[in-house]
């Protein structure tokens, strides 16, 4: 089905022909010189490296084709790496993407001052992730935070650096608190596109607020909705680092140690070279399925009103 | 790795860009990881370094914290940009001494400069830390510390524990912390920065027990941890019981507790000697003690081990440089500049001389407590059990064992379970990094 899909859109788009045979390649050298000085080629020698028992000053190595790959599938401390990675980057997309839709149902109601609102609430996008870390870091440090105070006060315990369960809320706050901003953006302007038209005529025949929101709003913000959960997930998964880094920096144990905080705890702190390109090769090998998945499978499925 | 390649080019930058000057004279170049008051104290020794000869110019070179610092020299080795002398933290001793083919020892480098290395001279602790089995040196001792304890003394008077008297043994320090809590003094009693090197690795030096086979690992070979005896697992279930009610209080890995004995929040603390200027500058009143041993240990207390940083050459240099270097470290051996050192930056002199002297200036009749850690280091000549620990993968046993100890905080599991997973995990992953 696929197939004929492609070739009816290729026999229906009208065919470019260019007249000058290198200039079309000359246009594209410099995207190609790029990708191949800093994709290729790095993604080439983790690939390598991935293969290679060496000592940290590579002053030894051996070529042990995919012992890498085996010892680090096999070893649970990564299995629970990737355990924490699902939760953690499902907990962040939907924290991110809940608050974020209220917050634009709320502000798209707001008769005076939207644009003010509309900056405040876009204003924690421009944090860089670290920073974002740090900050509930002190907020909710058990022994200076003032958040932490309150908790206390409220008679909860509050210990993320011996309580895992403690130290991915606080995480997840981190990393959703930063991107609810971005989605806030996207759902103001994927709510301003709903035809007020329809929103009025559900209202004569009496649908109430709620009702006109998930039967007519809702099922119209999918294509925000599933880019945005996309855009979350892959942000969660490889750009959160930094606030790993920050905040927890993998513990208590091993309960916040995602896939991606694992391979620089691996290479850059245990000096253990061939694993931790190994593991990069399987992040590698997970984005590029998630690419796929998202172009060939679930993209289509959406409908873009 | 991509990202050694990078590191590497801007540390030949880096390089390139500091060398400035007239090219009769040979530069030295020096990766540091030392901030704050410490960084002023490289600057200054730099400087009056450069000043007091004509043939060689130090650069030291700021390389972030100490494993940054660590691994921008790897990556600058393998790239063939390595500098003269890095500066490498005491837990990545073992990586390097592994890297015979980088590495040149400073004995060597000092020899071959045709200068005379008196090893008598320096405190045998430290010295006998960063050298090989059959004693030669291999990295110069630039700044040491050791673990002892500090105590809030408002929070002992409130309480109603002796002010001039903190506790010595364990045992002393859990009934003090309990009487802290229940009297209602402070809302914990004891916190300590760093469990893996003053509660495993000193602990075992203080009280004469092995921390691994093959001394610790100085002696090299197939080394096996030895931190499930019953000395540690009631040491630590100890910890563990007063951590279920907040007697004792977990800060973190490092050194995060300092927060907590800063806040007020607890009594006793136990921390690095080099933490001392933090406390010293937050106005507390504090009293400084011995790091306390175990009462039921025999030879206790024996001596602690160094931590800190020593100065690491490379190899493959031009004998010109090696001169440089030795020139270098033959003046930091000096006893004023050792003095100075020890004085301004907190770490422990590396000389004999440089202690006698300071002693007898009266510095530390001024500020008691400053000899405490030169007193625990060399009170006694190290055994088989208290030169320190070396392994070729420290950091990642580190690790294991500050993840076990987490979850035995957490309370789930008892000391034994997490001593004995620490033990298992921790002697796979020795004898991984052994096979590399």
């Amino acid at each position: 089905m696929g197939d004929t899909w492609i070739a009816r859109e290729i026999s229906l788009s009208p065919r470019v022909v260019f007249p000058n045979k290198i200039l079309p390649y000359l246009l594209v050298a410099p995207q190609l010189a790029i990708t191949l000085v800093f994709f290729y080629w790095p993604a080439g020698q983790a690939l390598y490296q991935s293969m290679l028992r060496q000592d940290p000053f590579g002053l030894k190595s051996r070529f042990v084709w995919f012992a890498n790959f085996r010892k680090v599938l096999a070893d649970p401390a990564y299995l629970n790496s990737i355990k924490v990675t699902v939760v953690f980057s499902l907990a962040t997309a939907i924290v991110a993407m809940v608050v974020a839709l209220l917050l634009a149902v709320m502000a798209e109601k707001a008769v005076r001052g939207k644009g003010l609102y509309r900056t405040l609430l876009i204003w924690p996008y421009a944090v860089a992730p670290a920073i974002a870390g740090m900050l509930w870091l002190f907020l909710f440090n058990p022994s200076i935070g003032s958040l932490a105070y309150l908790l206390r006060s409220l008679g909860i315990v509050w210990d993320p650096l011996l309580n895992g369960t403690h130290a991915m809320i606080l995480l997840v706050s981190a990393a959703a608190w930063k991107q609810i901003s971005y989605n806030f953006l996207f759902f103001v302007a994927g709510l301003q596109a709903v035809p007020k038209t329809l929103i009025e005529a559900a209202a004569m025949d009496g649908a109430g607020e709620t009702k006109r929101f998930w039967t007519i709003v809702f099922p119209l913000l999918a294509p925000t909705t599933f880019f945005l959960l996309v855009v979350n997930t892959v942000y969660a998964l490889f750009d959160t680092f930094g606030i790993v880094h920050a905040v927890t920096g993998g513990g208590p144990g091993k309960t916040t140690e995602t896939l991606v905080y694992k391979v620089y705890n691996d290479g850059f702190v245990n000096l253990i070279l061939g694993d931790s390109a190994a593991q990069s090769v399987i992040l590698m090998a997970i984005v590029i399925a998630l690419t796929a998945i998202q172009f060939r499978y679930v993209e289509r499925k959406v409908h873009y009103g | 790795m991509k990202f050694f390649g990078f590191a590497a080019g801007i540390a030949a930058t880096v390089t390139l860009l500091s060398t400035t000057s007239a090219f009769a004279v040979t530069q030295i170049s020096w990766w540091h990881a030392m901030t704050g008051a410490n960084a002023e104290v490289v600057a200054k020794i730099s400087k009056d370094f450069n000043a007091s000869q004509s043939d060689y110019e130090l650069v030291p070179v700021f390389k972030g914290t100490y494993p940054e610092t660590l691994n921008a020299g790897i990556a600058a080795f393998r790239a063939g940009q390595a500098p003269d002398i890095l500066q490498v933290f005491d837990v990545g001793t073992g990586v390097m001494m592994a890297a015979e083919g980088a590495i040149k020892p400073v004995a060597d480098v000092m020899t071959g400069a045709g200068m005379t290395f008196d090893k008598s001279q320096y405190l045998p602790g430290i010295v006998g830390y960063y050298s090989k089995p059959d004693g030669t040196m291999l990295s110069f001792p630039y700044n040491s510390s050791s673990p002892i304890l500090y105590y809030n003394k408002d929070i002992f008077q409130k309480a109603g524990l002796d002010v001039n008297n903190p506790p010595k043994t364990w045992n002393e320090v859990w009934e003090a912390a309990k009487k802290i809590k229940t009297s209602g003094a402070a809302p914990c009693g004891y916190t300590s920065t760093w469990l893996t090197w003053i509660h495993l690795e000193n602990f075992a030096a203080w009280n004469d027990v092995p921390w691994a086979t093959q001394q610790n690992g100085l002696a090299g070979g197939d080394v096996e941890l030895k931190i499930n005896a019953p000395i540690f697992v009631d040491h630590f279930q100890a910890l563990a019981d007063l951590a279920k009610d907040g007697t004792f209080k977990y800060g973190g890995r490092t050194s995060e507790a300092k927060q907590i004995f800063l806040a007020g929040e607890c009594g006793i603390f136990t921390e690095s000697s080099g933490g001392l200027g933090d406390i010293v500058k937050s106005g507390m009143n504090y009293g400084i003690g011995q790091l306390p041993y175990d009462s039921d240990a025999k030879g206790a207390p024996q001596n602690t081990t160094p931590g800190g940083a020593s100065l690491w050459v490379f190899g493959n240099k031009s004998d010109e440089e090696y001169k440089g270097v030795a020139a270098f470290f033959a003046y930091l051996s000096k006893t004023d500049v050792q003095e100075y050192l020890h004085q301004k930056s907190g770490y422990l002199p590396v000389t004999l001389a440089a202690y006698e002297a300071t002693k007898k200036s009266g510095f530390y009749d001024k500020n008691p407590g400053r000899e405490t850690p030169i007193l625990q280091m060399i009170g006694k000549s190290p055994t088989d059990n208290s030169k320190g620990v070396r392994l070729p993968n420290l950091p990642q046993v580190r690790d294991i064992q500050n993840e076990e100890l987490e979850k035995m905080l957490a309370g789930q599991q008892t000391a034994q379970q997490a001593l004995d997973n620490a033990v298992a995990r921790g002697n796979a992953a020795i004898k991984e990094a052994l096979e590399n």
